[in-house]
């Protein structure tokens, strides 16, 4: 079964948010699924330029009060 | 302009920006603000600390339109695409000294990392010094980053919050164009509560419609593309990541060629303009400034931009400059082209004991 771990990123300063995402990334196997909450436009996406740039697909949608889920599979 | 905005929020974005700003800056020497300053928003809140009579060094004194441009350009920007998000609350009080240390360390170089780099595309030498101080700082905030420092994190705000700093910015508009006198000196001339300089750098400005202008520009291009003079050095050091760097290279590429091409480009070590020639304090005052940016998350421009977009804390961040500015000028810690001043020195030791512990001390075990 495929795992899922959830980062919340939600309210920190850069470059913390990709951190916390190159963290996560680094620690899963590839079966996993990660998601990762930010609330700024700016952290989503770094984050999903950090992620894909590591070779995870990313995809986002909008959660409630202006904040993010990103999603990386690999 | 959706297709605009969407070009400048790629991995294209910083370089076009940092071209544009570049060039600009340089453009601004020539319609009459000071040499190779511009646009320096150290220098430039330090401008309008002394026109608020913050601090008296009388040749520093002017309300910088530039700077009100940045927020509401930033602010209008953030605002129609949805990005305006009040927010605050990450360690408010120590942003705020972040902010007054950065400040000195800014005044002591005699410039931020935006004039680090301005100084350069101008031919002052003595700018590496300070870029070399500025690589350090940064350098050894991100050996904090990397132990866990963190500052805590923001909460959404109440919109209202958001709006105080462009309004802010709106009030000192309003206050640059009326420049009230209703002070009295001892022979019972009129002067303040603003101060303009009659001679010196602060004495030194393009037309406001221009600066406004450019300062908007500026604050647009920032907002979407998130230009950053020490973000761009962080990210590339720190996680192999471009693309914010490549914003600076077109930053000091485009001042270049609009400087060589205006006859502004004036190379060497001596007699440039406001700067002075000690290596030491040069250096030691931008690794401070590095330092104190890394930690609070980008550079001053960069705080302009945020608090524009409804960021509170580098509002705080920004009145720590403004209020480290007046400190910086009262207690003579400012350098001058003659060199360091009196207790510079003295007080960016301080500024880096003060960094230091905040690296130190303020690390979170996030989960």
């Amino acid at each position: 079964m495929s795992e899922y771990k959830v980062v919340d990123a939600r309210g920190l300063s850069c470059p913390q948010p990709v951190l916390e995402a190159k963290k996560a990334l680094e620690t899963v196997s590839g079966d996993e699924t990660v998601q990762i909450l930010v609330d700024t436009v700016t952290s989503r996406e770094n984050v999903l330029r950090f992620g894909t740039s590591k070779g995870w697909k990313g995809s986002w949608k909008e959660g409630k009060s202006g904040e993010f889920e990103i999603l990386f599979t690999k | 302009m959706q297709r605009i905005n969407r070009l400048l929020m790629g991995s294209w974005g910083p370089l076009l920006a940092g071209g544009i700003i570049g060039a600009l800056a340089a453009l601004l020497v020539k319609l009459g603000n000071p040499g190779n300053m511009g646009i320096c928003v150290a220098c430039f809140t330090r401008d309008i600390a002394g026109g608020f009579g913050l601090h008296r060094a009388g040749v520093v004194q002017y309300l910088r339109p530039e700077l009100a441009g940045f927020i509401l350009g930033s602010f209008l920007s953030a605002f129609l695409t949805g990005e305006f998000k009040p927010r605050s609350g990450s360690s408010p009080l120590l942003r705020f000294f972040l902010g007054f240390f950065a400040m000195v360390g800014a005044l002591v170089f005699l410039g931020c990392p935006w004039r680090a780099y301005l100084r350069l595309s101008g031919g002052d030498w003595t700018a590496l010094y300070g870029i070399a101080g500025l690589t350090v700082g940064i350098l050894i905030g991100i050996a904090f980053l990397w132990k866990g420092f963190s500052l805590g994190r923001s909460i959404s705000n109440k919109v209202w919050g958001g709006y105080v700093f462009p309004a802010l910015a709106v009030a000192l508009l309003v206050l640059l164009v009326m420049a009230p006198q209703f002070g009295r000196d001892a022979t019972g001339n009129p002067t303040g509560p603003i101060f303009f300089s009659a001679s010196g750098p602060g004495a030194m400005h393009a037309s406001i419609l221009i600066s406004l202008g450019v300062g908007l520009l500026v604050g647009w291009l920032g907002q979407k593309t998130r230009f950053c003079t020490v973000g761009s050095l962080r990210d590339l050091l720190m996680l192999r990541e471009g693309h914010l760097f490549w914003g600076v290279i077109a930053f000091v590429v485009a001042a270049f060629g609009v400087n060589f091409a205006l006859g502004q480009f004036n190379p060497g070590f001596e007699n440039q303009p406001v700067a002075h020639t000690n290596e030491l304090w040069n250096f030691l005052g931008m690794v401070l400034s590095g330092l104190a940016f890394t930690l609070a998350g980008g550079c001053p421009g960069r705080q302009f931009i945020m608090s524009g977009e409804g960021d509170g804390d580098s509002a705080i961040f920004i009145l720590g400059m403004l209020v480290g500015a007046g400190f910086a000028h009262n207690f003579m810690l400012a350098s001058s082209p003659a060199g360091p001043g009196p207790y510079g020195p003295q007080a960016t030791v301080v500024g880096l004991i003060f960094c230091l512990a905040v690296g130190l001390l303020m690390r979170e075990k996030l989960d």
